[in-house]
């Protein structure tokens, strides 16, 4: 402590909290060092890193095939996205065509692990300010979506789902009916959260106009996805660089006007409905066919590098690989969403106070092991 | 039928009898009768204070799609009484360069405080220990100890959440004091008294005439003001979770903690009992007719369904922020409790 508090040059009515590692609205392990002149945050420091688990040294090590078990443990919120943004670099890397009915496959796990990780979020958001039972309400919701996983994939938080050229399984008979039961029901169920809070007076209070990210600031730190939405920045990968075939698929990409904590909410609400919608239309209309392409099993992409990107529930997820020939990939480098937006916080919480600060780290749906891999 | 109060003398007139038999001095006589009042009341607000533990734990529960206990006997009815068990035999741990006495104190203080009020409280008819002229002036002066007892384990923990919280509370509890006495003097103005006895009588058995109605606004005001008092979301910032972990109790453990809590809900069931006191005609019944339901009956009821409604406030909504707090407290609260209370004074000069 006494190192960083003289980094932070503290005057006489100032001092140093230590918010974290272990505190209830930290989203797992960050520790923030808060330079409070009373509740006012004068500065703040994130430190990183508790959760680094060399994830990208470790795909040094393993086959193409063998690291995709790892891509789900990078975000566990939204693990099907990650896995995606790794088959879809090496099969960018290698030449494969992905089967059609795998891509629709595809875009209905995504969407469904988007809606799951945005409840994740809209739960943990009520829960940092203050409000319990929406937590409990998000996760009842949750919990269908994982029931689907499970029933396609037989995992429900780390799926291990996609191939390189497809997906591990096919959907069973009874999910056609059960997603769309699901997707009904759950429209409802936004109408819900939506009277809990998008009007309510606490809640307006304690998220409008606090914590407003300009989109050049939010371009300059990195920051992306529903957090960059928020502020109006209209950029969405499925929109501007569509892969999986999500061009085929007709949905709007929300958009904040300021920026603000409450804009940050209501994009991610309006995010759930037009990923139901997606989810519909790829249910109703997914193509007979194979699910996965022919991959020999010693899998040897051609040398040489490649840089691919796909839209997760947080932001942009990338994959940077650079391949020697071999059956292992030479370098990995992995860009993950929360890192870019978890550097904003300290942009937006100057000046505002410690209840803002949880609000403003809450709006930006970070989740830690994405930060520190 | 089933009121307390024959009971009550029953016992009075076998100890009355016993004493002047042994030819004791008076004042004995009335050493044991308090002593046995006040142990009557410990002792049901103990249970109380079990009870609404359970029983907000069952409200959240019901509220958020879950059971709540359910292991320990029939929906989990001896969980807090475990709990509590637990929390005895557990470690009291006090910090390095802690201010000892302080940190000591802190919850004596908050847990006898909230047993005082009960002192000057109708639980039924001819159920009070000491009906004082100045009842409800009493009861105002007792619970601003609270935030002594905040405060204080807030600055004894050496701990910068816990100084946060206390100074928050401080900031909160003195902001929401005001709205709170002006919105009892409305009712003190049309009742032309002080003792709690007196607005129990003056009330009676009609429910259109309780204070609920001409004081309707002084009525919410109250509960409102007084969840703030209370420090339950959403005017919880004391010890607000997320953003203190836990306030002023963070580093409380066993049963110094566990004083805590209790003081909390007994707190609680306080608001509840002086809401019903003030504006619900306390252990009236509504009509004449229901008076064959024994009047602690009545007072339970009531003051329970009061503590409902602030379970209910929490497990609904969010929190405020501090200088938002403060704000509805000197912006929108203080002024209309004085114009609820320029009205009563009009109104009851006019009538």
């Amino acid at each position: 402590m006494t190192d960083v508090a003289k980094n932070l040059q503290l005057t006489e009515e100032e001092f140093l909290l230590n918010m974290g590692p272990q505190h209830p609205s930290t989203h797992g392990v960050l520790r923030l060092v808060l330079k409070l002149r009373g509740e006012f945050i004068e500065d703040l420091t994130p430190h990183v890193g508790y959760l680094h688990r060399s994830i990208e040294k470790i795909a040094e090590n393993r086959t193409y095939a063998q690291f995709m078990p790892f891509t789900d443990r990078i975000d566990y919120c939204a693990a099907m996205p990650c896995n995606l943004a790794w088959a879809v670099a090496v099969e960018k890397l290698a030449g494969i065509e992905v089967p059609i009915r795998a891509q629709y496959l595809r875009v209905i796990m995504t969407e469904l692990n988007r809606i799951a990780s945005h409840l994740i979020y809209l739960g943990v958001m009520s829960l940092d300010l203050g409000a319990f039972t929406p937590f409990l309400y998000t996760f009842r919701e949750r919990e269908w979506i994982l029931d689907l996983f499970e029933m396609t994939c037989g995992q429900r938080l780390t799926y291990n789902y996609m191939r390189f050229g497809g997906v591990s399984r096919d959907i069973p008979p009874e999910f056609a009916k059960s997603c769309k039961d699901f997707t009904k029901v759950f429209r409802k169920k936004i109408n819900d959260y939506e009277a809990l809070f998008t009007n309510n007076p606490i809640f307006l209070t304690r998220t409008k106009n606090i914590g407003i990210l300009p989109i050049d600031i939010g371009l300059d730190y990195g920051a992306s996805g529903p957090t960059l939405r928020g502020s109006g920045h209209n950029w969405d990968l499925r929109k501007a660089q569509p892969y999986s075939s999500y061009d085929k698929f007709n949905f709007n990409v929300p958009l904040g006007k300021t920026g603000d904590v409450w804009d940050r909410y209501m994009v991610r609400i309006l995010e759930m409905r037009e990923s139901c919608d997606i989810v519909d239309q790829a249910v109703e209309g997914l193509p007979e066919g194979e699910i996965k392409a022919r991959v020999p099993a010693a899998f040897k992409p051609p040398a040489g590098e490649v840089i691919s990107r796909v839209e997760s529930a947080r932001g942009e997820i990338g994959y940077y690989i650079v391949s020697d020939g071999s059956t292992k990939p030479y370098r990995v480098k992995i860009r993950t969403a929360s890192y870019g937006n978890l550097q904003v916080l300290r942009y937006l919480s100057r000046g505002w106070k410690i209840a803002d600060l949880v609000a403003i780290f809450g709006s930006l749906d970070v989740v830690l092991p994405e930060v520190d891999r | 039928m089933f009121e307390l109060s024959g009971l009550v003398q029953w016992i009075y007139k076998i100890i009355a009898g016993i004493s002047t038999s042994l030819g004791l001095p008076e004042i004995i006589l009335d050493v044991i009768l308090i002593a046995l009042m006040a142990g009557a009341i410990i002792a049901f607000l103990m249970l109380m204070a079990l009870f609404l533990i359970w029983w907000e734990r069952k409200v959240a529960a019901h509220i958020q799609d879950r059971l709540g206990p359910m292991m320990t006997g029939w929906h989990g009815w001896a969980q807090t009484i475990a709990d509590a068990l637990k929390l005895l035999q557990k470690e009291d741990i006090v910090v390095a360069n802690a201010d000892r006495k302080v940190h000591y104190w802190a919850p004596v203080v908050a847990f006898s405080i909230c047993f005082a009020v009960y002192a000057v409280i109708p639980f039924g008819k001819g159920l009070i220990a000491a009906d004082v002229n100045i009842g409800i002036l009493y009861i105002l002066a007792i619970t601003t100890f609270t935030t002594i007892s905040l405060l204080m384990a807030g600055w004894g923990s050496n701990n910068k959440y816990a100084l946060l919280g206390g100074m928050r509370s401080a900031s909160q509890i003195i902001s929401y004091e005001v709205p709170l006495t002006l919105s009892i003097l409305g009712v003190v103005l049309m009742a032309g008294t002080l003792s709690m006895g007196k607005f129990v009588e003056l009330q009676g058995p009609y429910f259109w005439k309780w204070y609920i109605w001409p004081q309707f606004l002084g009525f919410c005001i109250y509960v409102v003001a007084s969840t703030a008092e209370l420090n339950r979301t959403p005017f919880d910032i004391p010890e607000a979770e997320q953003e203190l972990v836990a306030g002023f109790n963070i580093e409380y453990s066993g049963m110094k903690f566990a004083m805590f809590f209790l003081a909390e809900f007994l707190n609680m069931f306080t608001v509840g009992a002086v809401t019903t006191t003030l504006f619900l005609g306390g252990w009236n019944p509504p009509f004449p007719a229901l008076a064959f339901v024994p009047s602690w009956a009545w007072f339970l009821g009531k003051s329970l369904f009061i503590v409902f409604v602030i379970m209910w406030f929490k497990w609904t909504y969010p929190r405020l922020r501090v200088d938002h707090l403060l704000g509805f407290a000197w912006k929108v609260l203080l002024p209309l409790a004085f114009l609820n209370l320029i009205l009563t004074a009009v109104g009851v000069t006019i009538f």
